[in-house]
This record gives C-alpha cells, structure tokens and sequence, in this order.
C-alpha cells in the first residue's frame, strides 16, 4: 500500500522493532503506525466490539483505529508514538486484558 | 524533551496545538513578554498542513510545493521567540476557569493558564460509505501525512474519491513523488457549481484561483476523473475493490488503497468540553465555534484560531493567531508593544476572499454525510446509519439522548467521527436544523488517559470527602 | 406548531420520559391504558443517563424499614421484568444478580459498614435477608483481583446489575411498540384539573388526559402542589468515570466499581451539594480513581475513555414517594432515587394501582410524602 521515496530511505537511522514477536524494519522518525503500513500489515487490531479488523484510518490521533499495544501497555495511539530500536508492539485483539 | 515535572505551574499564555495558528501566536505572544507554553502532541510541530516541518526525509521540495516550506519558518520562529514548545503534549482537560489537564510520557499536571489559545485546527469530515471501516480505506490526509512525515508514497492500486482542494493537491504531490493513481472519484454535486459561481469574480482575484487551476491541469492530465454518486468499498476483512455509480452506470475498479476525504471540519472537542459555545455554520456545514472579533469565545479568557474557528485554511490560521495572541497581549501585558493587528486583519483579508467559492463548491453531498442501512454512523462503537435513523424516528430528538441509547459518540474518538453524521441523521428524519439538534456534550478527559494518572492529580479535602462519606 | 393547540384524550398522561416514566408508561400500556408520555428535550437532565446501573438490595431501608421489603420485591420480579421486555423488543438488558460488595480499604471503613448494617437489621418490623461481614481472604475467592488494602467488604447475594442504558432503550422501544405516544420537548409548565380531565400545558399546546402520573424526578417538587400533593427533593450531584472496554475480569457488581456487559468498567461515586450539571471537579474524580485502583491494582494502566457527572434524584429522605392526590382524584406522584432497582415494581405493581385508579396501601402506605409532616410534629 504504501513505498518509501528513495530520498526517504536514505535518510534516518534504521530501527527493527517487532510486530506480534516479527522482526519490522522502519526508519528513525516513523510513527508505530506508518511503520505497519510500510511493511504492509493488513490490520493493527481487531474491535473490542465485533472483532473485526481495523487499520490506521486518519494518521492524526482523530480516529483511533491505530490502537496497539505497545511494550505491554495497551490501547497506545500509534500515529502519535515515534519507533524505537527494540519496541514490542503487539496487534490488539478485541477488548484490552486490565493488568496488561 | 520537557517532561512533565519541568513545567511552571503557571503561565500567561497557553497554546494548545502547533499547527500554523498555535505557532504564529506562541511566538507573538513570547516576544511581547508573556510567558507562553506550546503544548502539541506529535513528535514535531507543524499541525497537519505543515506536518513533519522540521523533520521530514523527503528533501525534494517539488513533490510537496512551496506552500509546504513555508511552514519552516513559522516553527522557527516560534523556537527563537522564547515560547516554551513542549512536543509528545496531550492536552486531556481544559475548563472555564483555564485549568488545564496535560500529559507527557504518561504523567500528567494540572497547569493555570491566565490566558488559552485552542489551535486544534481541524480534521477531516467523516466521509461514512459502506465499507470505510475496511483495512485498506483510508484519508487523504493520512496519505499526505504519510508522505510529509515518513516520505512514504502510495504503491499498489489506489483511488482517491470525494471533494474539496486537498484531494488535488494530494493527488499531485503523490504523482510527483513518483505514485500511481488509478482513477479520481468525484463526489462535487453539479449543482455547487451554479451556487459558487455568483463568487466566483472574488475567487479568481484570489491565491488559491491560479495555484487551484494548475493544480487540476497537473492531475487530469495523468488520472481518470469521473464524476460519481455513490461509492462504496468492497472485500473482506480488507478493501478489495471500490464500487461506484457514474452517470448511472455501476462500475468497479479493483483496489488496495482508497483515500477519502470530503473537506475538513473544526476539531471541536477541547473547545466544546471547556464550555465554548457553538453554532451551526450551513455554509461549511459544521459546528463552528461562537467567537468575537479577537477569537474569544463564549468562556472568558479562551480563544479559539485557526481552522478550528472556521475553515480558512493555512495561512489564515497563522493570521488568526496572531489576532487572539494580540488579544492575550493586550489583557495581561497592555504595555507591550505589539505588531499592528490592522495589517494582519488586511492579509486575513485577502486571506479569506475567495473561501466563499471554495466553500460552496466543495459542500459535500448529502448522501455522503447522511448515510443508510448497514453503513457504519460510528465506527467506534459499530452503530449504523439505520439504527440511528430508526431511534430518531421513535423520538430520539438529540445526539445526547441518542448517545445514551445506542452508545454511538461513547468510544475512544468521543464523536470526532460520528458527531457530525449522527446530528445530521437525527435532523434529517425529525426534519430539524443541525443548529435546533445541537452536538454531543462533551467533558474531558477529551484525550486518554489512565487511572493511575488521573489518580495522581492534586485532590482538595472537600473533595475527598465528597467520596470517602 | 400553535401553542393553543389542543391534543386529544389519553387515558393517563405520564410526566417525565426517564426510567420512572417509561416503566410506569409501559406497565400502564400493558393494563391497556391510552398513554402520553411528555418529556423535555435532547439537554434534559436526566439521571436515567446518569446512574450506576445497580439493582441493588444491600443497605436498603436504613431509617424507613418497608423500604426494605420494597426493594426485595423489586429485585425478585427483576428477572421476569426483562423477559418480558426482551419477549416484546428482543434486546436483552443483561440483568445479572450474583451477589454485590461493598468494599473496606481500611478497618475503620469496615467497622463503620458493620455498624450500619447492624442498625439496620435491628430496625422493628424489618424484613430478614442476610448480608455478610467477609474477610480479605473471603472477598479474594470471588473478587480473585482485589489488591492488598482490601480489608473486607459487605456482600450481599440479593444484589445485581443491569444494563441501564440499554434498558432505559428498550423501554422506549417497548413503548413505541405498544402504541404510547412519546413527546419530547414538552415540558409541562402548568397542571389543572377541570371537567374530570387533567389539563397539562406545555409549550407546544394543551395534553388531556383522565389522570396524570408525575414521574419527572427533582421536578416533581415543582409539579407535585399543582395537583395537591408534595414531593421535596433534595437533588444532588455525582460523578462517574468510564473506562475503555475490557475483557470480562470482574464477575460481581461492586457498589462504586462494576464491569459492564460491554466491558467498560464504571467508577463512582461521590456525592455533592453543587447542582451543576456539567460540572466537574478533577480532584472528585480522581479520589474515585484512585479508590478504585486501591481496590482493583491491575485497573493502574487502563485509559478513561469518558467521565459525566448527573445530578441524582433524591427525595429529602432518600425513600421513595408514592402518593394520590385527594384534592386532585387521578393525580399521583411516583418518585424515587433508585429508578433502576425499582424499575420492576414501578412497570408491575404501580402501574397497575394508577390503572385501577388507587394505591394499594398496604404496600406503598410507608413511602406517602406525609410521612415528612409527621417527623416534623416529632
């Protein structure tokens, strides 16, 4: 769905985080969110609702469809959060567990 | 990066949103001597016009025009001004007493504030078609976003569809960024062209006139545009194809990606939930909110600039607020001296002439912002348009009354997706105005955030008594 | 619309669209009466979208013994109350009953609830049902996630929940599908009696109808002596914080913390003298907050979706008022804190009185607004 521009690959140090335990590539500056979409995941979550899949839809923290979870906290806005070298992001599936 | 615990426990001037409008005032407040926090919650300034300003990889300035660029100087001004830029910022809570409620890195204070600028701008209107809630659907100002921030471009098969400037202008920037656009759906009803063109003379003597025309040539010359009435995106679990009706023919066009966006609307949300009053603007068909010459609203001491007062765009917004900063200025520090506020009204001015085209032209359709049946109203909580229209229909007459029945406005995004169609649903079926339904109401936190941090916020004695009883 | 308007007869005009209201309209409607429902608009405050959602028994009656008796049987015909209303709608409430607590975070709090539950069960005339003093270690075998500053708690196996926004919607499905005419933004401003009817003027026109039930909450201390009768309220406001949805954790209703069947958890509650309805304070909020985290550690990284404050209904006593007018044949007040607990009786036992024209007091007697002009002789 979405490439990077050749400028773009250039510039910004590379980060590997994981993406339900899946080694990610992405660049310094990415959100959590444009790291997915760069590496063409389908899907960021399923709903707490019906369970059915979501993906970022506004990549400006209006819609929060972006909802991970991130390094075990849960629910985190991944268009706001920068990627980190090691982060843990996991899909969120349906309601969020308390405690996690 | 200013933590939570390095803020003042009070300030002059509080900005809330780096955006154009939060930049310019910031920097004019700081350098007449207030003492000024910008409070903004992405990674970097620039709001959504000049995203990733002073961050983004994308180094040719031909793919983003020249517009974009001129953000680069708002943001450095207002770092050189002495205004306090704190970024990672989410401002949760605003009252009428000026209280506001932030949070960085998960910790959050309460800040007095003597004077509030709310420069939130604005998002886009919630474009609600069968299936927008598929993996694969998308704005297009999240593709822009995408593009400016993280210089990632489109691939695959994409289609753009809806109305309004900023779908052009993505359009270009994506095939000068080398992207590919399969078709451009256009949901412009004809009709807007005859209620435009009696401003279409103030139009044509304005910026966007020749910027607008060339811009149209640039993308038609590359895209098949057609001229549709219904869309809707078809697959499972994901976007597989985009269907729609042109000339009352139905087609369909295989697809991975489909960015929508019908024009952008006022973020509303701090505003409202501070006590601003609003009011139906039937030009822009949104809430907008009530404010006096300076920007000040209905709560003393609040402001509200930029495209959250009213779609103006982005220059108008840095103009905007200037305007409010004045304002703020002139309340707390009345010997300053200050940029002359007659010069700026006259580029704001010039600013708005030509809005009125704009506006009229790009008034979505009806049947984009009022949907039926199984379409999805709110997404967050999986209500559709029917059961919307069918509470209506019993008696629901409001939005409050129909939140507490069917949950919708109840989610995360706390309406910003639903608000607009769920009181245009309720007006069209009990045959009132947007203005005589009214919006949700909305309270803070207006941004999440978790019990441990509100846990940890100051708590007087007559209100933990008002508990522990 | 002219405001000379005249709509024609109902049989019984309720005053009031909130859980009173609704439930009393529809038990009317099921005794085959013709009824109106007038209510005011989209901004009303309404403690029918504000409550806790408890069908709660524990503590009950403190002060008015027969109140006791009163909520027990409103408890017990609660299950047959939302079959009914799922057979009619198919929306289910998600009515449960396991037993509710009270929970202690420190040995003063739990002597306190010891006192009070002894006072209340030494009241003459009491009806008996059990509600237990537990332990930490008891509380922990049904609530396996209380924190350690849990002491011990009150529990109650009579108490419940129920979805109280779903039901105040499927009341008025319920209603609409029986034929009830619903107005909203008909605030009733004046209420005469002439020629046998009850006239009701709003500002969209004049309802009549054969009787007139006031079920407008705090606003029956305004409506209740145009019929001759008396309703002080004693409104007060409180606050609730919401949290995101979650996955099932907690199997009890707890009185201030409970986990809704769509997952959100709800904390409360305060109590407070402003009547304010969009008011807020911070600090209320967060002393909930941070209760509900001593009682609940894992709930620490949760996100507040949302928070609201409502004002309660509350009469001046805190018991229900149940009265007919002798001045004014036809006219009757039904007013109470508890809208959802007494849901039951209002829609399967009131409803059927006004239908018949009298209170039964051999069970309402108790809550008359009389009872306020004896205390004061005493």
């Amino acid at each position: 769905m979405f490439k990077r521009l050749a400028d773009a690959s250039a510039a910004g140090a590379a980060v590997t985080l994981t993406v339900d335990g899946k080694p990610v590539s992405a660049r310094e500056g990415d959100t959590v969110a444009a790291a997915l979409l760069a590496a063409g995941i389908d899907h960021c979550r399923t709903t707490p609702v019906s369970g059915a899949p979501r993906a970022p839809y506004c990549l400006m923290g209006v819609c929060f469809e972006c909802l991970v979870t991130i390094d075990g906290v849960g629910s985190r806005q991944g268009c706001l959060i920068p990627v980190r070298t090691g982060m843990k992001v996991e899909t969120q599936l349906g309601k969020r567990e308390a405690g996690r | 990066m200013t933590a939570a615990s390095d803020l003042a426990a009070s300030y002059d001037l509080v900005v809330v949103g780096g955006g154009p409008a939060g930049l310019a005032a910031a920097a004019l407040a700081a350098r007449a001597g207030l003492s000024t926090v910008l409070f903004d919650e992405n990674p970097g300034v620039g709001g959504q016009i000049y995203r990733g300003i002073t961050t983004t990889p994308v180094t040719d300035r031909a793919i983003l025009g020249e517009e974009y660029w001129a953000g680069a100087e708002l943001a450095a001004d207002a770092r050189a001004s002495g205004a306090l830029i704190v970024n990672g910022a989410v401002v949760w809570s605003l009252d009428p007493q000026k209280l506001v409620g932030v949070s960085i890195a998960g910790k959050t204070r309460l800040i007095e504030a003597r004077r509030v600028i709310i420069a939130t701008g604005s998002q886009e209107r919630p474009f609600p078609i069968p299936g927008w809630t598929l993996p694969g659907v998308m704005t297009a100002g999240a593709a822009q976003t995408a593009l400016k921030a993280q210089g990632l471009v489109v691939s695959g098969r994409t289609v753009l569809a809806g109305s309004g400037p900023l779908l052009w202008l993505l359009a270009a920037q994506t095939l000068r960024a080398g992207g590919r656009i399969e078709a451009i759906l256009d949901t412009t009803p004809w009709r807007n062209w005859l209620q435009a063109l009696f401003h279409l003379p103030d139009f044509a003597l304005s910026p966007y006139f020749s910027k607008g025309m060339s811009l149209l040539r640039e993308v038609k010359a590359k895209v098949p545009v057609h001229r549709v009435d219904g869309i809707e995106a078809l697959g499972k679990d994901r976007l597989q194809e985009v269907a729609f009706t042109s000339g009352g023919r139905e087609r369909r066009l295989p697809a991975d990606l489909l960015l929508l966006h019908q024009g952008v609307v006022p973020n509303v949300n701090l505003a409202n939930a501070a006590g601003v009053a609003h009011s139906w603007n039937e030009r822009q068909l949104c809430f907008v909110p009530v404010l006096d010459e300076a920007f000040g609203s209905s709560v003393p001491g609040i402001a509200v600039a930029g495209d959250g007062a009213g779609i103006a765009g982005g220059t108008a917004a840095a103009e905007r607020g200037r305007i409010a900063a004045i304002a703020a200025v002139r309340a707390l520090r009345p010997e300053a001296t200050v940029p002359d506020p007659q010069a700026i009204r006259q580029k704001l001015q010039r600013e708005e002439m030509g809005r009125a085209f704009l506006d009229l032209l790009n008034r979505p359709a009806e049947s984009f912002r009022q949907p039926v049946g199984e379409t999805l109203a709110c997404r967050c909580e999986e209500v559709t348009a029917k059961q919307v229209r069918d509470m209506a229909r019993i008696g629901c007459e409001g939005p409050n009354q129909m939140k507490a029945f069917l949950r919708c406005g109840m989610g995360p995004c706390q309406g910003r997706l639903c608000g607009l169609t769920v009181t245009e649903l309720i007006a069209a079926e009990r045959k009132r105005t947007p203005e005589e339904v009214g919006y949700y109401r909305l309270r803070p936190p207006v941004k999440p955030i978790t019990l441990a941090e509100l846990a940890s916020l100051p708590i007087s004695e007559a209100e933990r008594k008002a508990v522990e009883r | 619309m002219a405001a000379s308007a005249v709509h024609s007869d109902y049989d019984v005009a309720v005053v009031g669209g909130g859980l009173v209201g609704v439930a009393t309209a529809w038990g009317l409607a099921r005794e085959g009466c013709r009824v109106v429902v007038l209510d005011e608009g989209d901004r009303a405050v309404r403690a029918s979208r504000g409550n806790f959602a408890l069908v709660w028994v524990q503590s009950k009656g403190l002060g008015l013994a027969p109140y006791a008796g009163w909520t027990i049987r409103s408890s017990s015909a609660w299950r047959g109350f939302s079959d009914l209303l799922k057979q009619e709608t198919g929306l289910d409430v998600c009515f449960q009953r396991p037993g509710g607590f009270h929970l202690a975070l420190s040995e003063k709090e739990l002597e306190a609830r010891a006192a009070i539950l002894q006072r209340l069960h030494n009241q003459p005339g009491i009806v008996d049902y059990q509600t237990e003093i537990l332990d930490h270690a008891q509380v922990a075998k049904m609530l396996p996630d209380i924190g350690p500053e849990v002491v011990g708690a009150s529990y109650c196996a009579l108490d419940g929940h129920v979805n109280s926004l779903r039901l105040f919607r499927t009341l008025h499905v319920a209603i609409a599908d029986r034929g009830v005419t619903y107005l909203p933004s008909h605030r009733v401003e004046t209420i005469t009696r002439e020629g046998g009817e009850f006239r009701l003027a709003t500002p969209h026109g004049e309802i009549r109808a054969g009787k007139v039930a006031l079920a407008a909450g705090n606003a029956n201390m305004r409506l209740a002596p145009m019929v001759g009768l008396e309703a002080p309220m004693r409104p007060e406001r409180g606050q609730i914080v919401v949290t995101e949805r979650l996955r099932p954790f907690l199997n009890y209703p707890v009185v201030t913390l409970r986990q809704t069947d769509e997952g959100t958890v709800m904390i409360g509650d305060s109590k407070e003298e402003s009547v304010d309805p969009s008011g807020l304070t911070l600090g209320v909020s967060a002393t909930e907050v941070e209760r509900a985290v001593r009682q609940f550690p894992l709930l620490a990284n949760v996100n507040v979706v949302r928070t609201w404050s409502a004002i309660r209904v509350m009469t001046q006593d805190g018991f229900p008022i149940y009265d007919e007018s002798e001045s004014h044949p036809g006219a009757f007040t039904v007013c109470c804190h508890s809208g959802v607990t007494l849901a039951a009786n209002h829609a399967l036992t009131v409803a059927p009185m006004i239908a018949r024209g009298a209170l039964d007091k051999s069970l309402v007697a108790p809550f008359s607004a009389r009872r306020f002009h004896v205390q004061k002789a005493g």
